[in-house]
């Protein structure tokens, strides 16, 4: 599929938003590829980190958002730890999440979690997942 | 030795056996732990963005109220370790984020807390040769798995406990309790974490601990030791669909590692929850004469 650069894309606010959010500077990255082999889940991503960090660099945030990838990060911090630009792409998924999330859109309803999750998981499980997919 | 002590939600709760073994542990290696009067949750996850300052107020909170009991606050959940030592450090270098949260939090706290893992405690403190000394029943012939994950290790600028990429923290604890350590290939990959909560994950889960299990019985593992609650509730999940649709798949026992240096020190299986696990180790220590 041809995509047409433009300028008003790669200068977007919301790029900018990202880049603030996470506290990440996409251009830094430079696509070697160490965060998509050392991540555990890129196999279930329709979008892998290095990818979607080269999206970000392009301006494709509309289809970085509709991935699943954001909501699959585990936040394991393989990518950052290997990373020679120390680029954390756990950090982007999360501010890509947090973008999501603030708007009031929530990934899990808490309603569905089935009980006997809720009565056997343990309580740090409940929690963080409430705070990476519950707005 | 009084270390203060911070458990965290798990601990007491689905992890009770977790903070017993290890309280009563550490009284026969010669230190206290003294659990903070009162305590909240550290709220499971550091949050990764550094716009997101409300996410530091839990952990800021348990920090303040630990610095006014001492100078240390350990604790033993891999991700309250994450947590609460990612927290202190933001507190200790940001003076903008310290005034906005500690502003809000009603705290004056200003990031000068030690905070320690209890693995930590036992080698730096005590001393693994110490911790051999008091050994009363060597686990010898067990080959015990030494599973990290992620939250203890990484980032490693900020965690430091061990090298990130090859830690033998573990290993040489298990080594001084008399056990046959084994590392394997995917001891510091993540166990799936807090994708356990979500509808449509669970196929991701079963393969992110699936990896790690096949990676340590490979290696030869007949036991998994974790410090992390989280870690073990998704390796026992994974071990039921292993054992379900791979034939030949023989499920292993996943112990907290004071579990086991309890059980080295004389404590019984019973006292030590030892029965309560999903998948039970006691036939495995029959069978090795433990």
């Amino acid at each position: 599929m041809m995509h047409k650069l433009a300028k008003d894309d790669i200068q977007s606010d919301i790029l900018g938003q990202i880049e603030r959010v996470s506290g990440e500077e996409l251009n830094k990255c430079y696509q070697c590829g160490n965060c998509t082999g050392s991540c555990p889940v890129s196999f279930a991503m329709e979008i892998p980190p290095t990818k979607t960090i080269r999206m970000l660099q392009l301006g494709r945030v509309d289809d970085v958002l509709k991935a699943n990838s954001m909501w699959l990060c585990v936040s394991c911090l393989q990518c950052y730890s290997r990373c020679p630009k120390a680029v954390s792409a756990a950090n982007l998924f999360e501010a890509l999440r947090q973008l999501s999330l603030r708007k009031g859109e929530s990934h899990e309803e808490i309603k569905d979690l089935p009980f006997p999750f809720l009565k056997g998981a343990p309580q740090q499980a409940i929690v963080s997942g409430f705070r990476k997919f519950v707005s | 030795m009084k270390l203060t002590y911070y458990p965290g939600c798990t601990l007491n709760t689905v992890a009770k056996q977790f903070d017993a073994s290890a309280k009563k542990s550490a009284l026969e290696l010669g230190f206290e732990m003294d659990e903070l009067s009162e305590w909240n949750c550290c709220g499971a996850s550091f949050p990764l963005t550094p716009d997101n300052i409300m996410g530091l107020s839990a952990p800021t909170k348990v920090l303040a109220q630990a610095r006014k009991a001492g100078d240390t606050v350990m604790t033993l959940c891999s991700v309250c370790y994450n947590v609460l030592k990612r927290t202190n450090k933001v507190i200790r270098d940001d003076t903008d984020r310290r005034d906005v949260v500690c502003g809000f939090i009603e705290e004056d706290y200003d990031g000068s807390i030690d905070v320690l893992h209890f693995l930590e405690v036992l080698r730096d403190r005590v001393g693994f040769e110490k911790v051999k000394e008091a050994v009363k029943r060597p686990l010898e012939g067990l080959k015990a798995g030494a599973y990290y994950g992620c939250m203890l290790l990484r980032p490693f600028e900020d965690m430091g406990i061990d090298n990130c990429e090859d830690p033998t923290i573990f290993e040489d604890l298990l080594k001084a309790l008399g056990c046959e350590p084994v590392g394997f290939p995917n001891k510091i990959e993540c166990c799936g974490s807090h994708l356990a909560l979500g509808k449509d994950n669970e196929e991701i889960v079963t393969k992110l601990s699936g990896n790690v299990m096949q990676s340590a019985a490979g290696s030869g593992a007949e036991l998994i030791v974790t410090s992390c609650p989280l870690c073990q509730y998704n390796l026992d999940g994974a071990q039921e669909k292993l054992e379900a649709s791979m034939p030949g798949y023989r499920p292993v026992p996943i112990v907290y590692f004071t579990q086991i240096l309890g059980l080295s020190l004389g404590q019984s299986e019973t006292e030590l929850g030892l029965d309560t696990s999903r998948w039970d180790a006691r036939p495995l220590l029959k069978e090795k004469g433990i």
